[in-house]
């Protein structure tokens, strides 16, 4: 289980001025579910998984997992510990092949078969990526699918995908809804999906809204989602001449 | 051959026994072993030391193994070696030096190698240079490679030296014919106070020439890198120079891609880049469980594969 309990994280601002990007957050993310975290752009949700991973540290709060305080754990411990997280953007290395960092996730060599039954996951079907490096030569919704594959591979007890659907393709999309879905039937594993997509909305267990680095609400998806689809539906605008 | 003489050879030849087919071992200034075949012959000069590397024409699939190795201190050689590579052949050179120093005089190994790459031949070369040693002599190595490749002949060279050579200056030149295409990859790491220089010059002098050269480096520690390659284009031909490096520590690293064009269908590309590993590299593999140091390696390890 995991245990949110009023994370704040500020930074300065060019000015010095200090900002507060997440306002005392507390949130308990029971295992085996399925979260999804929405809300507007900039309202704090990438941060939040950030936070969770040890990618930054929370300027005050606790993060307690499984009852023990990891809020000052570095990456690499809360990783050990049984925590993944799948990069918005994921960074490029020149030199390193695919089916090594599929391998490096999975903690053992994986051959090209096994590499190729989870790039297949997220719509990489074909044999000719496992050898790949991840540098320029591949684009940026490629990039994006090996590191949702990464993360699978890895199969961490709890799994933080940040934005999975950004820049990937309609195809690529459903097959990766697909993915989720069959993710979210087998259950044992505690997801946590930051989403904008209606689609991903509707596998979730739970929803959380945060907007202006605050929770807003956070409820079951059947109670959540129609109040989210009234609210961002698009309305008339009366315009003044 | 002892467990030091293997060691040597492991590392820059990838032997760990005899090889199959031609080969000529030295160590420590001497013929420690030599085979020729009926296509590949290995004849030792006659004016200065050093051997030629005779491949008939058409020799197909066959490899030349010719790794030198110095285990004693204060050994000071310089050694020609001559490749024909005759028309319409295939074949692998696997040359490379390794220094064992462990005492307090420096151990320098230079080298010429000349190669004459015949009439549609294709040709693969792997030289790696290590050192090892506990002693306060130095491991230098200088090698310098000639290239003379004619029409339609392929090569591909691969220099490695990732480990123990306190000082070297390569330097290489290629004369290219009509079609000829030239491979270089060159890869190098460089720690502690060590210094290497690497000047290239590659005239692409017959139509239809292409060359490749990727420079890979990492400078660790206090140690000091200089590139230099330069593509020349005297006639209708393609060439791209890429220098990447890595910087670590202290070390200062200088890339010096250079380009010229003396006709008006040359197209000549270059790029070159320095910088730290990326925060984001060692964060998204520390993800995967590993420390900052071992998310380095791996960094380091897959840049100069």
């Amino acid at each position: 289980m995991l245990e949110l309990k009023n994370l704040v994280f500020e930074v300065s601002d060019e000015k010095g001025k200090t900002v507060r990007i997440l306002d005392d957050v507390s949130l308990t993310v029971p295992d085996g579910k399925f979260y999804v975290i929405t809300g507007p752009n900039g309202g704090g949700k990438s941060t939040l998984a950030r936070v969770i991973m040890g990618l930054e540290k929370p300027t005050s709060g606790k993060i307690i997992y499984n009852g023990v305080d990891i809020t000052d754990m570095d990456v690499t411990e809360k990783a050990k510990l049984g925590i993944g997280y799948a990069f918005q953007q994921p960074p490029r290395f020149k030199g390193l092949t695919v089916s090594k960092m599929l391998s490096l996730a999975a903690g053992k060599t994986l051959n090209d078969k096994e590499c190729c039954t989870y790039l297949a996951k997220v719509g990489l079907c074909s044999a000719e990526y496992v050898k790949r490096e991840l540098d320029s030569s591949l684009s940026g919704g490629e990039m994006k699918r090996i590191e949702i594959a990464t993360l699978m591979a890895r199969n961490p007890e709890l799994a933080i995908f940040d934005e999975p659907e950004a820049g990937i393709d309609l195809w690529s999309f459903a097959m990766l809804v697909e993915t989720f879905k069959n993710m979210q039937k087998k259950g044992g594993r505690t997801t946590v999906i930051i989403s904008h997509q209606e689609r991903i909305m509707t596998l979730a267990d739970e929803m959380v809204v945060i907007a202006d680095g605050k929770i807003k609400s956070v409820g079951e998806r059947d109670e959540m989602l129609p109040k989210l689809m009234r609210e961002f539906s698009p309305r008339c605008v009366k315009t003044q001449d | 051959m002892d467990k030091t003489d293997r060691e040597l050879l492991t590392q820059v030849a990838g032997l760990h026994e005899v090889p199959k087919g031609a080969y000529n071992i030295r160590k420590n200034s001497e013929s420690a072993g030599r085979n020729s075949t009926a296509n590949i012959q290995i004849i030792s000069k006659e004016d200065k030391p050093g051997i030629d590397i005779k491949i008939a024409p058409g020799t197909k699939n066959e490899s030349v193994h010719i790794p030198v190795i110095i285990t004693e201190t204060g050994i000071n050689e310089m050694v020609y070696n001559d490749f024909y590579i005759g028309e319409d052949s295939d074949v692998l050179i696997v040359a490379g030096c390794g220094i064992h120093n462990a005492g307090d005089e420096e151990s320098r190994h230079d080298g010429i190698h000349r190669f004459f790459v015949g009439k549609n031949a294709k040709v693969r070369y792997v030289e790696k240079h290590y050192g090892d040693g506990d002693g306060n002599g130095k491991r230098v190595m200088n090698p310098a490679t000639e290239l003379t490749m004619e029409e339609n002949s392929v090569c591909e060279m691969e220099m490695v030296q990732i480990k123990g050579v306190d000082s070297t200056v390569r330097t290489m030149t290629a004369d290219m014919g009509k079609n000829a295409k030239l491979t270089v990859t060159e890869r190098l790491m460089t720690h502690g106070e060590q210094i290497a220089r690497s000047d290239m010059v590659i005239n692409l002098n017959g139509e239809g020439s292409s060359a490749q050269i990727v420079s890979r480096s990492v400078g660790k520690d206090r140690s000091e890198q200089v590139f230099n390659p330069v593509a020349v284009g005297n006639n209708g031909c393609r060439a791209h120079i890429q220098c990447d490096s890595i910087i670590m520590g202290d070390a200062k690293i200088r890339s010096i891609p250079e380009i010229a064009a003396n006709h008006r269908d040359a197209q000549i590309v270059h790029e070159a880049a320095i910088g730290r590993i990326n925060g984001d590299q060692l964060l998204k593999l520390q993800t995967l469980g590993l420390t900052a140091e071992e998310a380095e390696n791996v960094i380091i390890d897959g840049f100069l594969k």
